[in-house]
């Protein structure tokens, strides 16, 4: 893509012998949401730290609005803000005095300093907290701070690893607000999480990672189209009859469902519809269920459809 | 609760400010001419980004002030325990107790000093922080230069504050205003050299409890086997050759006659070499050591 905000191809990152990224791709149009999904370790982070100039690849190549990452690493700098999962502001600053730091270093005019710092601890609702200690503050509000301190200089790339991790759920849905008033504002955003519904409210375009590798690649309807935007569990009173329900539920599904103990797992697209399909099948074969759940996708589901293997790895290494 | 007013509907309120840029707006970064700019651009950054951080981690140390009143408790404690107690039993040649003991105090305080450096730097790098100044388009000596630098204007507020104490109980200069502060400056340039060898024991420690436990048993013998508290000629002679021959012993006899009995050139420029040569050696690998964090 040749005006794309964000550029990356057949980047590859080794940590001595262990293979964090194993040839990612990918090509993020400008004004837009690019979410990188994935579990701990799938290499989300690094790829991130390779876009960010923190990092430098082993091999292939990254670009951010045209300028190389290893070769430019200054001018990509100058257009980026990074905001981690980290929390990366000082704790013993204060919070109006993290913001003029950053305003300093990213070498704003000083008389800006000082207005921009205020405009976004305000914009952040962080004012009454401005010349308290970064200590004294709550994860979220710290989390805010990161954000802000990484919009100082108003970067029109922002990179987001895990912005929301450990957060509580009104902090996060808070974030999420936020994020979506930059990208209105015009703001490309690459966004890092282990979240399926983090990635299905904000990302225009999804990759999943696992291994370093991107495995699917798509809009998050067009990934929901192919896992089934609804998991239908269905207990069964035994094994036997768990695997007749089996049986009679293999035509419903987007794919085969599977069983886990004695309930029955499918996976599907419009699921109130479905289900009503389903306790009628299992009606008719005169089997009744001892429970039924229906819930969204988790990104095990996602994981466990695409690779075979469940997000949280295994204890085998 | 500060946080139950909506910041989530994003613009702050529109209070006839009109020519305020919404915020966030992607606009072209400020700094236009500063990458391509010639070398007095780069110098003029470097030095406004390590003065920045410079002050970010002075105003950091006025934010724990039970540091350094602590860190400062013990230094006194041991010139009280050397005056007023042990230190009768010895007697220097050619030195009062005390003037022979407080050089010694000032350079072992500053030894001590030295490990903020390595602390403060292992600290930013887990908590995140050099990750943030790395995406930053600041100069990349900045963190390294700023904090050394922090830790250099920390030592003159010590050094003073050692100054007085030694006045209180009886240590008088006798070379002169001059000489005396030809011996700070000996001091404190050592002091700076030191940080620079606790830059590499902090990034290469990673975090603040391991770079203490690595600095400590570096610098317990050098402050402890030197010729701070008692002569040399008092120790047995396998000690003494190390004794005599390592950098503490030798910034203690330069600061010693600048400030007591008079200058000996000397004295003075071995511990210069000692300076000069430890920067040159630790300057170096702590800046690569820091380029290479992954």
């Amino acid at each position: 893509m040749e005006n794309a905000a964000i550029v990356a191809s057949g980047l590859v990152k080794r940590f001595g012998d262990v293979p964090a990224l194993d040839g990612i791709d990918l090509a993020v149009p400008p004004g837009t949401v690019f979410g990188l999904l994935g579990p701990n370790g799938a290499g989300k982070t690094t790829t991130v730290r390779i876009l960010t100039t923190i990092l430098r690849p082993d091999a292939g190549e990254a670009r951010v609005l045209g300028h190389d990452v290893v070769a430019d690493p200054e001018a990509v700098r100058n257009s980026i803000g990074l905001a981690g999962q980290y929390a990366a502001v000082d704790e013993n600053l204060t919070g109006a005095e993290n913001l003029r730091l950053v305003g300093k270093l990213t070498h704003l005019p000083r008389p800006l300093i000082r207005e921009r710092a205020a405009e976004l601890l305000e914009r952040f609702d962080l004012s009454a907290a401005a010349n308290r200690p970064v200590k004294t503050y709550s994860g979220g509000m710290r989390r805010r701070l990161d954000l802000a301190a990484s919009l100082v200089h108003r970067p029109p790339v922002l990179f987001l690893d895990e912005p929301t991790t450990g957060l509580d759920p009104r902090s996060r849905s808070d974030l999420w607000a936020v994020i979506e008033d930059l990208v209105a504002e015009g703001t490309t955003v690459l966004l890092t999480t282990q979240y399926l519904e983090e990635a299905d409210r904000l990302a225009d375009q999804l990759a999943v990672v696992d291994h370093g590798r991107i495995i699917a690649q798509g809009t998050p309807g067009e990934l929901k189209a192919g896992l089934g935007s609804t998991v239908i569990e269905i207990g069964m009173p035994g094994e036997g009859s768990a695997l007749m329900a089996l049986q009679a539920l293999v035509p419903l599904g987007v794919m085969p469902p599977t069983l886990d103990g004695t309930t029955v797992k499918l996976t599907v697209a419009d699921g109130p519809s479905v289900l009503l399909d389903a306790l009628r099948a299992l009606d008719t074969e005169g089997i009744a269920p001892t429970g039924v759940t229906l819930r969204e996708p988790s990104l095990d589901d996602v994981f466990l459809s695409l690779t075979g293997h469940a997000a949280v790895e295994e204890s085998a290494a | 609760m500060t946080s139950t007013t909506t910041w989530t509907t994003g613009r702050p309120a529109d209070s006839g400010d009109q020519k305020s840029p919404t915020p966030g707006a992607p606009v072209p970064p400020a700094p236009k001419g500063h990458r391509l700019a010639g070398l007095k651009d780069r110098l003029y950054w470097g030095v406004s980004d390590a003065l920045a951080v410079t002050q970010r981690n002075l105003i950091a140390y006025t934010r724990i002030p039970e540091m350094m009143v602590f860190s400062s408790i013990q230094p006194i404690m041991f010139v009280l325990l050397f005056r007023y107690v042990l230190g009768g039993a010895i007697h220097p040649v050619g030195y009062t107790y005390v003037g022979y003991l407080m050089p010694g105090i000032f350079v072992q305080t500053v030894c001590f000093g030295a490990m903020s450096t390595g602390i403060g730097l292992a600290e930013d790098l887990g908590k995140g922080l050099v990750e943030r100044f790395r995406s930053l388009p600041m100069a990349r000596s900045a963190v390294l230069a700023g904090r050394t630098t922090a830790d250099l204007c920390r030592n003159v507020f010590v050094v003073l504050l050692m100054t007085v104490v030694g006045v209180a109980v009886g240590f008088r200069s006798g070379t002169g205003f001059f000489s005396f502060m030809a011996g700070v400056f000996i001091l404190l340039a050592f002091a700076y050299a030191l940080s620079w060898g606790s830059a590499l024991i902090g990034l290469s420690a990673r975090n603040a409890e391991t770079a203490q436990a690595m600095a400590f048993p570096l610098l317990f013998p050098l402050t402890f086997a030197s010729s701070a508290f008692a002569p040399v000629s008092s120790m047995p002679g396998w000690l003494q050759a190390f004794v005599r021959n390592q950098p503490v012993t030798v910034v203690i006899d330069a600061c010693r006659h600048l400030m007591v009995v008079g200058p000996q050139p000397g004295s003075t420029w071995k511990a210069l070499a000692w300076i000069v040569g430890m920067l040159a050696v630790f300057g170096p690998l702590a800046v690569r050591k820091y380029r290479r964090i992954a």
